[in-house]
């Protein structure tokens, strides 16, 4: 008797690149008529044994592995590998190309929080419909309902529509509805990036609880040191394949390695296609080559669009290897109430950060992408990792801040004797 | 080496026999076959569509002064514009019948069918955001869509029904008869209709989105191909073949007849009616089946 959960099986997944165009249907018609004949596709290339013909660009290539009951696997791998690709198989948001991935038990996932809130709803009845659309029926829905609104801290506001939520209030709730679902399988997505520390704090918690339970969790995540507190076992996704499934220490230690070489990953680009927008370039201090302790850093976004957008929010973290939460996170909105008109063409973002007063070292800078409140469209906490290097503070003659501590704070000391 | 070879083989064997004792609940594939809806998994979440029924029926007139009595406005300012336009002004003669009745009848019927059609026909491009984060059936959003609609259908068809009654009590020339009782098949048939045309639309607009623009004015343009503003007799008997490939002439030309009498209904267009709606429907069930699973790719 095996007490596999998760069987997943020679997985393939093949994403079609380029644009779909007025082409297409004449295309789509030309290899329909080739099939009706029973001749070859006149579209399909053959023998492409690359990742990528240029047409083609395989996300995930044979990847195999089991997954036992009541074990919680971490996902890694850079951007790209294909480990949100295989959370989207598994949760059959989208269906592969080859191979058969078996489940045992109710599968969910928390790829995001918040999936089908209403902002015109109030907190009871999302609750309601975002338990129905996670899959739990209304009695279940029914028995939770208080400790979700406990858990989520909003009793006074369970009756007001959820527009009218603070961004914290309304993560809450996603979050607690989703915790509350009792599945079998739990796939998690790097949701607990989001909310202030000590809810993250209770949503590891809440995550220990789950797979102490008996429960099996799947965790992706960049956050190496949560990845190693919450799983003894991890697979390493490098390029859509899998290249290490082990224990934790051994995965991580294999992906540190692969990324130790790689330095400043200036130009970053991330293409958001449902926006019409494309950033094309994320600059850390253009006209300065070096990042310095307690020099000015600017972080600007070269954003290209197509179309005229507001209420779009952007989000910059700085994070680090060896720390759970951020070191820093800046948002235009709301906390700044800077207020972001993307105009169609080339637009530039910058975030000036006067002092820049971290200790030398390799820093993650996030880059997340909103509307306030509504949805996060991209969030990616390492998207860009950056190098602080050693250097004199200010114009004083003292060495380098020193590498044990993750911030330098401006003071001052002094002595008095006596009264 | 043949030993070797034996041994992986048999090893094979029982990987199998072993894995035939295992009790998988879900089982991912690709895409295969070109009928894959389970209706069993689509029952179980019936909770869902409830409340997807809530959803867009609260929703709808939040934040609105008249809230649900723009239901009523609606089909009445369409009827009385019709009344002034085709009844007063064109002069379309309507069998005797009271205009302004003639023409409620018609926009109520319609307006069931066209809402089911425009509101379910961007089903994938509209829900992308929750399709993209997790699953239900997806057969969920449109059929909600399609029972959100009979409520307002029921709304408004109170109406008209307080209408005729009030045109009866007038002494109108109308006069209800057994086909009333055909009723509820005729709102099966134009739901299934509807939602056979949207599901098709919105499974070809994940690939082509041109179909969205087409679907606003060609609802348009099928409402004036079906006799709404105009009664059927109007047209010379050797064009009225024409309105056979129209399933939704047989339906409204029913739907008046059972409440207000002349015009009749014939059997065999109605039975043609019915078919070609079977026909639509099962053919926007297969495409929609087989669109689900992967357009997450190409929207």
């Amino acid at each position: 008797m095996s007490d596999n959960v998760i069987r997943v099986e020679n997985l393939y997944k093949e994403y079609r690149l380029g644009v779909l165009g007025h082409g297409t249907l004449a295309r789509d018609l030309q290899s329909w008529w080739a099939r009706v004949r029973g001749k070859e596709d006149p579209n399909t290339k053959i023998g492409h044994d690359y990742r990528s013909d240029g047409k083609k660009f395989l996300a995930l290539e044979n990847v195999s592995f089991e997954v036992k009951q009541g074990e919680v696997l971490g996902i890694i791998g850079r951007n790209g590998a294909g480990k949100s690709t295989l959370l989207k198989i598994l949760s059959r948001v989208t269906a592969p190309t080859k191979g058969t991935v078996k489940i045992k038990g109710r599968i969910a996932s928390l790829l995001e929080v918040g999936t089908g809130f209403h902002p015109e709803l109030t907190g009871r009845e999302n609750i309601y419909l975002n338990g129905a659309i996670l899959g739990m029926t209304k009695k279940e829905i029914d028995k939770k309902f208080d400790e979700i609104v406990d858990f989520a801290e909003i009793e006074k506001f369970i009756d007001t529509p959820v527009k009218r939520y603070s961004s914290g209030m309304y993560v809450r709730l996603a979050f607690a509805v989703a915790a509350h679902l009792e599945p079998e399988i739990l796939l998690v997505d790097e949701v607990l990036a989001v909310g202030d520390a000590s809810f993250q704090k209770k949503c590891l918690g809440k995550m220990g609880e789950v797979a102490k339970g008996g429960r099996t969790v799947l965790f992706v995540s960049h956050n190496m040191p949560m990845v190693e507190k919450l799983c003894p076992r991890g697979i390493l996704l490098e390029e859509g394949s899998l290249v290490c499934n082990s224990d934790i220490q051994h995965v991580l230690n294999r992906y540190k390695f692969a990324d130790e070489d790689e330095v400043c990953r200036t130009p970053a680009t991330l293409n958001l296609p449902n926006l019409g927008l494309e950033i094309r370039q994320v600059y850390l201090n253009k006209e300065y080559t070096n990042i310095k302790p307690y020099m000015p850093l600017a972080v600007e976004l070269e954003i290209y669009a197509k179309n005229e957008l507001h209420g779009l929010a952007f989000n910059l973290t700085i994070s680090r290897d060896n720390c759970d939460s951020f070191i820093f996170s800046t948002s235009t909105m709301p906390h700044n109430n800077f207020e972001v008109v993307i105009k169609p063409g080339l637009n530039r973002i910058v975030c000036h950060i006067k002092e820049l007063n971290l200790c030398s070292g390799t820093y993650y800078l996030g880059l997340g992408v909103s509307f306030p409140r509504v949805e996060t469209i991209f969030f990616e906490r390492e998207f860009l990792k950056f190098k602080i290097e050693d250097s004199m503070i200010r114009d004083s003659v003292l060495p380098s801040i020193p590498a044990y501590g993750l911030v330098y704070l401006d003071h001052t000391w002094w002595m008095s004797y006596g009264q | 080496m043949a030993e070797h070879t034996m041994k992986e083989a048999s090893a094979k064997i029982k990987m199998r026999e072993k894995e035939n004792s295992e009790q998988w609940t879900t089982v991912i594939k690709p895409r295969t076959g070109w009928f894959d809806i389970n209706l069993s998994e689509l029952w179980r979440y019936r909770d869902l569509i409830a409340l997807f029924v809530r959803r867009d029926f609260v929703a709808q007139y939040k934040q609105t002064i008249l809230g649900p009595t723009w239901f009523l406005l609606q089909p009445l300012f369409t009827a009385i514009v019709f009344t002034v336009v085709f009844g007063r002004i064109a002069q379309i003669p309507t069998d005797g019948l009271p205009q302004f009745l003639f023409y409620m009848a018609g926009v109520t019927a319609w307006n069931y069918f066209a809402a089911c059609l425009t509101k379910t026909s961007d089903t994938f491009v509209a829900n992308t955001s929750i399709f993209g984060k997790v699953y239900f059936p997806r057969l969920a959003v449109p059929i909600a869509i399609v029972i959100t609609n009979l409520i307002s259908f029921t709304i408004q068809f109170v109406l008209f029904i307080a209408f005729t009654v009030y045109f009866y009590a007038q002494g109108s020339s109308i006069e209800p008869n057994i086909w009333v009782f055909a009723i509820p098949l005729l709102l099966i048939q134009m739901a299934a209709l509807g939602l056979g045309v949207g599901i098709i639309v919105s499974s070809l607009t994940t690939k082509y989105r041109d179909l969205a623009y087409l679907v606003g004015f060609g609802t348009q343009l099928w409402m004036y191909a079906t006799p709404i503003v105009y009664p059927i007799s109007q047209i010379p008997a050797k064009w009225q073949w024409v309105f056979l490939f129209n399933p939704m002439a047989a339906v409204i030309g029913t739907f008046r007849y059972a409440f207000l009498g002349k015009s009749a209904v014939q059997l065999p267009q109605l039975a043609l009616s019915a078919a070609l709606t079977i026909l639509v429907f099962f053919i926007g069930i297969v495409l929609f089946s087989r669109v689900e699973k992967t357009f997450m790719d190409t929207v």
